[in-house]
């Protein structure tokens, strides 16, 4: 397992999302143009918004894990998680924005100034962007406890991207709501006192 | 003469291709051409009819449809997605659900129930509904409030003649139509968590409701109305969003204060009674200005921009005179 995790497995595992998507979209280029439905391009930067949801989901459940569980060996992949986090929240955005906008940019920044679900779903993804940036060995060095500062933020951004889910959302509030949850667990199980709290148990 | 398919395998035979080759028999017959050049069309045409599950009167009297003027010449969007991909939050949320966890939904036999202020009020068989009703193929553009539409080939009666069955009384400023109830059938009207509240109500004025326009469908594609389109009988009303098409239509009421309808009981902010559609207006998180014509591709989103009244200005702008839109959207 230990050796699993720091193999480049782990990454191949981080792709596999990645590989569905190029499935998907080799489906709709060569075999079936229906395969993702009328609306293929909304249907594409749904996806890939959801699968960047699961891997933020997947970097913050790594310290509440490593605190409550003791389980120490996914802690050395959260730098790999955390990027690939950013590359399908980036994904997301360009399919967003040459596929579903086509570029346009007036309306790209009509979106970003009159439309909150985007602009909250644009922040949070700057953030991530100044994250992945800054993981890298020369960086954590070089910015010491500032590095750990600017992560914090990731906090942030998770709530963002709760906020930019829901708002978007005109049905499916359900699931929503259970994201909402676990992202929600995810940051309270941080909290000092909660951490606190299971380690009393656990030494009675 | 151009040559005509005339083999047509099983699979090949959709509802569509159908349709199409009908239409083309059709004109060809009005043409006076000789219908022998044509009988693998008419074949395919026969083989759908058997696959329609619709009562024989029914079927009888979609078959003798007749074009309508109010038709538009877009390109059609095609049977599969008009079909596969639908708001009908009775069978699902998930716009594959619909056709789906529609099929066990039991169309007929169907009754209406007729009442509030009317001369004639009661329930009456579907069959008495639409008897001695010329049925009429309309093509539509259909605009969601979620900025996307489709050209969608309907059959249906002017939702006039049937009103005018039932005598309104002038105190009548509105009418009502309800969704039927079947959560054993419709697996959404019994799931756990649900974004609007069941039955679904809408709700026109009686001024849109007896618009020529406003068609009341039975049909798609030149056959009956498939479940998860709305079976048996459902209201379609252009220029407005397509939320206000209420489907599955089992009561009819003629009201002098009108009800909330669903979407604005769930959201009113978001969703207006009028709701026409209006480039101008946005929904208050997206944009209305412009809408994805259906199929796009992966690399065409096919964006076109929305036209007031969804381009039937013409036929409708003067039924809200004097109303600021902006506000009564």
């Amino acid at each position: 397992m230990r050796y699993f995790l720091a193999s480049k497995g782990f990454w191949l595992v981080l792709g596999a999302p990645l590989y569905y998507v190029l499935y998907q979209i080799g489906q709709v280029l060569w075999v079936r143009p229906g395969a993702l439905g009328p609306d293929p391009a909304q249907a594409l930067v749904t996806l890939l918004g959801e699968i960047a949801l699961w891997m933020l989901i997947l970097v913050l459940s790594v310290t509440p894990l490593r605190k409550v569980f003791q389980l120490l060996r996914l802690h050395g992949q959260r730098r790999a998680m955390g990027i690939a986090c950013f590359g399908y929240a980036l994904l997301h955005w360009l399919a967003y924005a040459a596929l579903l906008l086509e570029w346009q940019w007036a309306t790209l920044g009509d979106d970003l100034l009159k439309r909150p679900y985007i602009s909250v779903g644009f922040l949070a993804g700057l953030i991530l962007l100044a994250m992945a940036a800054t993981s890298n060995d020369w960086s954590t060095r070089r910015l010491s406890r500032r590095w750990r500062q600017l992560h914090r933020w990731g906090y942030l951004a998770a709530a963002l991207v709760i906020l930019h889910v829901f708002w978007i959302a005109r049905s499916n509030f359900f699931e929503i709501v259970i994201y909402a949850l676990i992202v929600a667990g995810l940051l309270v199980v941080r909290w000092p006192w909660f951490i606190q709290k299971i380690k009393m148990i656990k030494d009675v | 003469m151009k040559t005509q398919p005339t083999k047509l395998t099983e699979a090949a035979v959709t509802p569509e291709a159908v349709y199409l080759n009908r239409r083309q028999y059709l004109k060809a017959s009005a043409l006076g051409l000789g219908a022998a050049a044509f009988s693998g069309a008419s074949q395919a045409a026969d083989d759908g009819q058997l696959s329609d599950p619709a009562p024989l009167w029914m079927k009888t009297q979609l078959n003798e449809s007749t074009a309508s003027p109010f038709s538009t010449n877009e390109a059609l969007t095609p049977y599969e997605y008009v079909t596969g991909y639908n708001n009908f939050y009775e069978f699902g949320t998930d716009k594959s659900d619909p056709e789906k966890y529609g099929q066990g939904f039991e169309p007929h036999p169907w009754s209406v129930m007729v009442s509030g202020a009317a001369e004639k009020t009661g329930t009456f068989d579907l069959e008495d509904v639409l008897k001695g009703l010329s049925v009429e193929e309309r093509i539509y553009r259909l605009r969601c409030v979620e900025a996307w539409s489709m050209v969608i080939p309907w059959l249906g009666v002017p939702l006039s003649s049937i009103l005018a069955r039932y005598r309104p009384l002038s105190r009548a400023k509105y009418v009502v139509f309800e969704t039927v109830y079947r959560p054993e059938q419709m697996p959404g009207q019994r799931a756990f968590f649900n974004a609007i509240d069941y039955p679904y109500i809408e709700v026109l004025r009686i001024d849109e409701a007896m618009h020529p326009l406003t068609l009341m469908a039975v049909g798609v594609y030149g056959r009956s109305l498939p479940n998860q389109n709305g079976a048996p009988l459902r209201l379609v009303v252009p220029w407005k969003y397509g939320f206000k098409s209420i489907k599955s239509i089992q009561k009819i009421s003629f009201v002098e204060q009108r009800p909330k309808t669903t979407w604005e009981r769930a959201n009113p902010r978001e969703y207006g009674f009028f709701a026409n559609v209006n480039p101008k207006v946005s929904h208050p998180r997206w944009s209305q200005a412009e809408e994805r014509r259906l199929p796009g591709s992966l690399f065409s989103a096919n964006r076109i921009p929305t036209k007031m009244f969804n381009g039937y200005a013409n036929e409708v702008a003067s039924l809200y005179q004097g109303l600021d839109l902006s506000v009564y959207y």
